[in-house]
């Protein structure tokens, strides 16, 4: 019996973004896709999802004990605890978040935070996603130094939202950086940013989308088909949300109650397990915390790919 | 999918011959299209327009029905590409490989353990639903064996698998009551499951390399009587699965194509538990009716049923838990209460992180009709006269000596209101619960 394949073509691939290689080591690159995610006999796919791993700026007593202890000592000093990511673990690229500059985690000043992220930069020579403490005011005082103190490096930086975008998108575009783009699990919302951003002269193919990320077991449904709705309209042609999607596993998972306090392995595959859903929506970018976790999703990752065309 | 008025007009006679009791063609077509009528009024309609009307009334997506009562669960039927577009129906069934190689005591262990695999999830139990039995060894004798303590022991639904008709009717005579699925291997004859299949009035699952030998394969059982067909490809690439699964559902959605109207199954490949899991998962979003999966380790099942409940929960209808007052940790009269939205994921996690904090505090769910606090806030379900209302029939001012209220952050403006119209003294929390174990440390009675 003859069967006729319901193929179905994007007229308008999600866009490349290139993070990293200012001069320090390889680029990573992201997004490019014209087909939905392993659906390689619909489009291309020239760049599998990658996996980051985070780190912070802060010995991070607060975090789950279970990701503590995969990393030793070297959490104690956020250089050597990027070292151990990049050479015991494998990681191509790295997420520093720079709590520490919150009054709650011992408001560290600029500057030394800028110092911090130099530091590990030319240790690891990755590229890098940089995030503020989550603060508007102080990362609207503290980001502009960290990102010229990093300028030419082209990292990524976070996070823009539509309430207070401005600063930041004029830092990065002054220093030659990406943006990562926030938005409430609401597409509107996530159109609408990456409107004000590229209104403001900011290239929108230097834009990286976070639709919100809710662990498995706490509304990964609802983000999940957030980055769906996106994707279909980026693939019929809406330019402003034709970006790839950075998805912060690590750090919904390992807040919740089941990852927390798991004994074995459940906290790891609960991260596993929602990075692999939200891979399946479109996640171009995981920035994840337990190593084992991350290369698991790494290995997955290997295997669906098998088969795409680049 | 639905035909219209006219596209049935277009199957009809057309003679206007008032045989059915209406005046035309026409407007029996109309009545037919709304389902007013039954195509039996019209006695000149062709075989072949029947066939196409008939197929027309069915869901695209055949219901698969395995085991019974007790030990039971449905899968296709499904309606959409997208959970988005309205939801998805038939949670996946998620079951275990058993092989018959095994023996009996460690058939019965593992089936023990599978017994105890049920969580409590937001107001639901989540389990997996069947155990798939093997025939590895090529014995006959060693697969009645394992189908005999299955039987005995699982509490779930049950598959078949093997390749020989003659020792697949010996095990259904076993447990033929408990309508298992019997699924073809892949040295099969199709033709005889099929004869089983129907015999026996089983459901069953076919084997095949393409979707050319599926559709062949399923028109031919259609034919014998048989309709409740699981399709299992022999694929392996994930991928490639991923997009035959795809071809699958588009096919029956979109072009009402019944030779591939039917629920897919899958069995894992990987072994290592990791990609084991991250492969099941894959399968759990992308339309498979059943996984199978060869890992039954509580840390591996749990996570694997929560996806399942995520992706299979209605995109319309929030989960919601009962408003009311929920005690955490060893309360007292001067415990802190919190306030928040009965939407199930912003209780659990401000639950979680008031249990984090260690301190004993009262939570007071309102009810938002599910909505989380921002959203409820601006559909006016989250309001200082709502929580007011709560604070006074929720019973907890018998509970606490004290007259304290911590509101979430995103809602500071209603502090002012809810002082005025509740009497209580209100403190502004943090926005997100993450904030929560710090605020409630600094909190004084």
């Amino acid at each position: 019996m003859s069967i006729e394949l319901i193929k179905e073509k994007c007229s308008a691939p999600i866009n490349m973004v290139e993070i990293g290689g200012g001069g320090v080591g390889a680029a990573v690159r992201i997004g490019g896709q014209s087909c939905l995610p392993l659906l390689f006999e619909e489009g291309d796919c020239p760049n599998p999802p990658v996996v980051a791993l985070e780190i912070a700026d802060y010995q991070p007593d607060d975090w789950a004990e279970s990701v503590r202890q995969a990393y030793g000592e070297a959490i104690k000093d956020p250089v050597a605890w990027a070292k151990a990511c990049v050479g015991r673990f494998g990681a191509k690229i790295l997420c520093v978040r720079l709590q520490g500059m919150h009054p709650d985690y011992g408001g560290r000043p600029a500057d030394e935070a800028a110092e911090i992220v130099k530091a590990i930069l030319a240790v690891t020579k990755v590229p890098l996603i940089v995030l503020g403490c989550g603060d508007d005011e102080i990362d609207n005082d503290s980001m502009p130094k960290v990102s010229q103190a990093l300028k030419g490096h082209n990292c990524l930086l976070g996070t823009a939202t539509q309430s207070n975008y401005k600063t930041l998108t004029a830092t990065a575009l002054a220093d030659g950086h990406s943006l990562i783009a926030e938005s409430p699990i609401d597409i509107n919302i996530a159109k609408q940013v990456n409107i004000l951003i590229s209104d403001m002269g900011f290239d929108p193919k230097r834009i990286i989308m976070h639709p919100t990320t809710t662990s498995l077991g706490y509304g990964m449904e609802y983000v999940y088909s957030i980055m769906e709705r996106g994707r279909l309209a980026a693939f019929i042609g809406d330019r402003m949300l034709a970006m790839p999607f950075v998805l912060f596993v690590g750090q919904e998972v390992w807040k919740t109650k089941e990852a927390k306090e798991s004994v074995k392995t459940q906290g790891i595959n609960w991260e596993i397990a929602t990075a692999v859903s939200l891979v399946q929506a479109g996640a171009d970018l995981l920035v994840m915390r337990h190593p084992d976790a991350a290369k698991a999703v790494e290995r997955y990752i290997g295997i669906i790919m098998k088969g795409a065309k680049t | 999918m639905a035909l219209s008025g006219l596209d049935i007009y277009k199957l009809l006679p057309k003679t206007n011959c008032k045989d059915c009791g209406f005046a035309t063609c026409l407007a029996f077509a109309m009545a037919l299209a709304q389902k007013k009528v039954s195509l039996e009024k019209c006695p000149h309609v062709s075989a072949q327009a029947r066939d196409a009307l008939e197929s027309a009334s069915q869901p695209p997506i055949k219901l698969v029905t395995v085991g019974v009562q007790g030990a039971k669960f449905e899968v296709g039927n499904e309606t959409v590409m997208y959970r988005h577009e309205q939801k998805f129906h038939h949670p996946c069934a998620i079951g275990f490989l058993i092989d018959d190689t095994l023996s009996k005591e460690e058939i019965s262990k593992t089936l023990e353990n599978i017994n105890e695999l049920r969580f409590e999830r937001v107001g639901q139990v989540i389990r997996p639903d069947l155990v798939c039995v093997k025939n590895t060894s090529g014995y006959r004798n060693k697969f009645l064996a394992a189908v005999s303590t299955v039987e005995a022991v699982s509490k779930l639904a049950i598959a078949l698998y093997g390749d020989d008709e003659g020792t697949m009717a010996e095990a259904l005579k076993l447990c033929r009551e408990k309508r298992p699925l019997i699924v073809c291997g892949e040295k099969a004859s199709s033709t005889a499951f099929i004869n089983l299949a129907k015999e026996f009035g089983v459901p069953m699952a076919i084997s095949c390399a393409s979707l050319e030998e599926t559709a062949e394969i399923t028109t031919t059982a259609k034919a014998a009587g048989v309709d409740e067909i699981v399709i299992n490809l022999s694929e392996k690439r994930l991928s490639k699965r991923i997009q035959y699964f795809t071809y699958i559902r588009r096919s029956a959605l979109k072009k009402n194509f019944r030779p591939l109207g039917y629920p897919v199954m899958a069995f894992t490949e990987e072994s290592d538990p990791v990609l084991e899991l991250a492969e099941a998962v894959t399968y759990v979003t992308k339309y498979a009716g059943i996984i199978i999966v060869k890992n039954t380790d509580r840390d591996f099942v749990y996570p694997l049923l929560v996806a399942r409940q995520d992706i299979y929960q209605d995109p319309q209808k929030p989960v919601q838990v009962e408003a009311k007052v929920y005690e955490i940790g060893k309360v007292t009269r001067q415990s802190p209460v919190l306030v928040t939205t009965n939407f199930s994921i912003t209780y659990f996690t401000v639950a979680a992180e008031v249990e984090a904090s260690k301190v004993p505090s009262y939570i007071v769910c309102c009810d938002s009709e599910g909505m989380s606090v921002l959203t409820a806030w601006a559909a006016e379900k989250f309001t200082a006269e709502k929580i007011a209302d709560t604070l006074k029939k929720s019973g907890i001012e018998g509970k606490v000596s004290h007259r304290k209220v911590t509101i979430p952050g995103y809602v500071s403006v209603l502090s002012g209101k809810l002082e005025e119209v509740s009497g209580w003294k209100v403190s502004v929390g943090p926005r997100e619960a993450s904030g929560i174990t710090n605020y409630l440390r600094s909190w004084k009675d």
